[in-house]
């Protein structure tokens, strides 16, 4: 067939481990095949979401009443803390990191990653933090309690005296999950950039393999600021320096600088890759190519280019001087244009469409609603004057939710169930998905609206005790928590049970167009192996009646025969 | 919708015209109603910022409602009228894109958020005229008094403003300690934040006012009440284990009833201050001290007016 532009010798054997397919025990090995650790990445990761969420039903069940009276606050102060470290390092990186590993490379028809051992390694620094981390549990002074902000001087104010207390723990869990993603980042991008399938230019690329391209190209920029300042703190805490301490001549603000530098860069990190999910998700269930495709793409870098100077929106009341205030509301507001675009173009492609209500449509359109949603919140908490009065309020708990849970967490649960049988080789059962999508909307949404409103009368974020007039919203908001600790209920029984004794799927269940529809599933170890296909169309041209690569015969035929 | 002219059936266009127009013109309506109601989503505008700050969330609520109405109802009719029939597996229209279209809703949107940028550039401009904040660092050997002439526009203060883990002190400039910050109404106050020990945040929602508190910095702030009322003060920046229970009263009164409450209040002794974290620690360490770890909290201030904790607030 096509000669491949790389070196054959980065094939590996067929199947590294025997009886690759049905041998279970391949997820809990030093396993090369990006195949294997994108399960594993999202098979850990799940489990986090869960841990996470119990976490989050603890508060909530101390945020029913106003009084701190189910934990002591300073258990609530950990309790918070390891919510938002467990929820953003252990699943949301985690699980987007799985969808690379899937994704990237059965979408560009490479065999794997350009460096599959540094792919395994990174992921095996997740249980190894997350062991780190959830570890401090249980060491005298309990865990770190100062928010996932860690901002000093509380954060280094170590009560106890120990030198291993859980705010070094937390630090040293930011720092390994640091490196385990920089590791990942190059990773994805150099796979990206040289492993693509003959004629696949840029613009073949299908979307999610560009808004994972421009959000590892964030992690590689941004992540440098975070680590730089997690070690600078690790020193404050630890061996007595004074950069951020003011007794010492430093000052705290300066950590908040190189904080949020990457941390708000990170929504776009986890945000970029489910607008790819949107893309692709969307196109198929409609059966329509995405309404300007190349807009959409292009967006992408825009957002990164975008995201790297807004991070000083967290810092409209920490004294930073008018200008800068007004410059960075500029770029904030600013960022509502090219994800304008993006949505625009979704409901662009939903014009004159076949709509499918499946699943993983439901999904998305429901993530779409609230991104909506969450992006009007955002422009709002961009404004600096109402960010004065609203900023560090519940209104940006919800805000956040709405993007990170309602947005993320939706793309998150449409592509596992979209992909599911493509990487399982297991049908998932839709009934059950559709109850999973009507408890999680509900809940969501009981959860996080009505907090927008406790922000706005004034309830400071981070309260484990509140003044008498907050109690409504947060009633709601508690039973909505706890409706989506049962939403989990029917996920994790389709999941198992899908995968245990679902029907086998089908090459090409849902009739999409992409080159992982043209492998089997699930695809053999080295995807298209020594025939890589000649990539000759754009991505999504559902209705076009072009053929996606050259041959396409000889490829539908084989993920059929496999 | 422009996507339409690539649509051969003819009268379609201008049915759609009248459906769009009388769509746009609903969502409109329905989104000015919405910007009204805006106005009750926030607590009684009680400073002399509040009322810019609430018309620019009015706007802003507008046009949010007038976007998030628009898009869905665009998504509940793309809902309604292209679904798939069962067993239909054809395609829908192959349109890939309009690049008039495209163009146009980058553009709309941007010239809106730089509108709204502006704008609130403009409402910037104003709150500062209103209550500018200076940050000064105090390791430039400045001491609080050194700050306090740099700010001359003020009708009184300057007020410090000192916060510590957990609890609020004010000191007036005749000496006069207090739990509870008193203001006349409709004078144009100065404070000095000050933190010794971790940041705070100082948060009055019926003024819309926030400003963190920096330890080794002290800022220079202003404000103007203008609703005489009992209104709530908050740490909005979290600042430890009885973080939420950091917060106090802002009494709004009448220059009379301010004038006297300071005189009475210069000859009462001094008393323990409100410092709500602290009895709930005594019985932390009462009850075992269980729980994580956390520091004591400070000395609670020693003041004249250790205020009234159980007295409801209006906001």
């Amino acid at each position: 067939m096509t000669s491949t532009k790389y070196d054959p010798r980065v094939l590996k054997a067929p199947h590294p481990v025997p009886g690759a397919p049905d041998n279970w025990k391949r997820f809990l090995s030093f396993n090369t095949d990006a195949k294997v650790i994108g399960i594993q990445y999202i098979g850990l990761s799940l489990f986090f979401l869960l841990v996470g969420g119990l976490l989050a039903m603890v508060m909530r069940g101390e945020l029913i009443t106003p009084p701190a009276d189910l934990v002591d606050p300073s258990v609530y102060n950990g309790l918070y803390t390891m919510h938002g470290t467990v929820m953003l390092f252990l699943f949301l990186f985690p699980v987007l990191n799985g969808f690379n590993n899937l994704l990237i490379p059965t979408m560009i028809g490479a065999p794997d990653m350009a460096f599959p051992k540094l792919n395994a390694a990174a992921f095996w620094l997740v249980p190894v933090f997350a062991v780190v981390l959830l570890s401090s549990f249980f060491i005298p002074g309990g865990p770190a309690s100062s928010g996932w902000w860690s901002y000093p001087p509380v954060s280094i104010q170590n009560p106890l005296g120990h030198l291993i207390n859980g705010e070094f723990l937390w630090i040293l869990a930011v720092a390994i999950s640091g490196v385990s993603s920089i590791m990942g980042a190059i990773n994805f991008v150099t796979t990206i950039i040289r492993m693509r399938a003959p004629g696949m230019g840029f613009f073949k690329m299908p979307v999610f393999v560009w808004t994972a391209w421009a959000a590892q190209t964030l992690q590689l920029i941004g992540l440098p600021a975070l680590t730089g300042g997690a070690i600078m703190l690790l020193f404050d805490l630890s061996f007595g320096t004074s950069f951020f301490r003011p007794e010492g001549g430093g000052d705290p603000v300066l950590y908040q600088h190189f904080f949020w530098f990457y941390s708000h860069p990170a929504v776009y990190v986890m945000v970029l890759p489910v607008f790819g999910i949107f893309s692709e998700v969307i196109t198929v269930y409609s059966r329509k190519p995405l309404f300007g495709y190349k807009f959409v793409a292009l967006a992408s870098f825009i957002i990164t280019f975008l995201g790297l100077i807004v991070w000083v929106h967290h810092m409209f009341y920490t004294g930073t001087p008018q200008w800068m205030r007004n410059l960075v509301m500029i770029t904030t507001m600013l960022i509502a244009v090219p994800t304008g675009v993006k949505v625009f173009a979704w409901l662009g492609t939903l014009w004159g469409a076949k709509i499918r209500l499946t699943t993983p449509m439901l999904f998305v359109l429901g993530g779409l609603v609230n991104f909506i949603f969450g992006g009007i919140t955002g422009v709002m908490l961009g404004t600096v004057p109402i960010d004065i009065h609203v900023g560090n309020t519940y209104f940006v708990v919800a805000h956040f939710h709405y993007i990170i849970f309602n947005t993320i967490g939706f793309g998150i649960f449409a592509g596992i169930y979209h992909w599911f049988p493509k990487f399982t080789g297991r049908m998932y059962y839709e009934g059950l998905g559709k109850i999973h999508f009507t408890l999680t909307f509900i809940g969501a949404t009981l959860n996080w609206l009505p907090l927008h409103w406790a922000g706005l009368y004034g309830m400071p974020r981070r309260v484990a005790s509140y003044d008498p007039e907050f109690a409504l919203w947060n009633v709601i908001a508690s039973i909505g928590a706890f409706m989506l600790g049962v939403a989990s209920i029917p996920f994790i029984l389709n999941i198992v049970s899908s995968w245990a004794r679902g029907a086998k799927a089908p090459a090409n269940p849902w009739r999409a167009i992409g080159l992982e529809w043209l492998l089997p599933s699930p695809p053999p170890a080295e995807n298209f192996e020594d025939d890589i296909p000649t990539v000759i169309s754009e991505p999504y041209g559902y209705g076009l009646g072009k053929p996606l690569v050259e041959d396409e015969e000889f490829y539908v035929r084989r993920s059929m025969e496999a | 919708m422009t996507s339409t002219r690539q649509s051969p059936k003819k009268g379609l266009p201008l049915r759609l015209l009248a459906v769009i127009l009388v769509s746009v013109a609903l969502d409109a309506a329905v989104s000015f109603q919405v910007s009204r109601w805006a106005y009750g989503w926030l607590p009684v505008p009680a400073s002399t910022a509040a009322p810019y700050v609430d018309d620019l969330f009015s706007l802003e609520v507008g046009i949010g409602a007038f976007v998030f109405i628009g898009c869905v109802g665009f998504i509940i009719w793309s809902l309604l009228f292209s679904r798939a029939e069962k067993y239909d597996e054809s395609d829908g229209l192959p349109i890939e894109g309009n690049t008039k279209l495209e163009i146009t809703w980058t553009v709309i949107p941007f010239v809106i958020v730089m509108a709204l940028a502006f704008y609130s550039i403009h409402v910037n401009e104003k709150l500062a005229s209103l209550g500018p904040k200076q940050k000064y660092d105090v390791a430039l050997n400045q001491s609080p008094d050194a700050v306090a002439t740099l700010d001359a526009r003020r009708d009184i203060g300057p007020i410090e403003v000192i916060s510590r883990q957990w609890s609020w002190e004010f000191v007036y400039p005749d000496g006069v300690r207090s739990s509870e910050l008193h203001l006349p109404l409709n004078q144009r106050a100065n404070f000095l934040l000050i933190s010794k020990d971790v940041l705070h945040s100082f948060y009055i929602p019926a003024f819309r006012l926030k400003q963190d508190i920096i330890p080794g910095s002290v800022i220079s702030y202003s404000i103007t009440p203008t609703r005489e009322g009992r209104f709530r003060l908050r740490d909005a920046m979290f600042s430890g284990a009885y973080f939420s229970n950091n917060q106090t009263d802002v009494i709004v009164e009448s220059e009379e009833e301010y004038a006297s409450w300071l005189t009475q209040t210069a000859k009462r002794p001094l008393v323990q201050g409100l410092s709500p974290g602290t009895p709930l620690y005594e019985k932390r360490l009462k009850d075992g001290d269980r729980g994580w770890a956390t520091v004591p909290p400070a000395p609670p201030p020693m003041v004249n007016d250790p205020g009234n904790p159980e007295a409801p607030h209006d906001a």
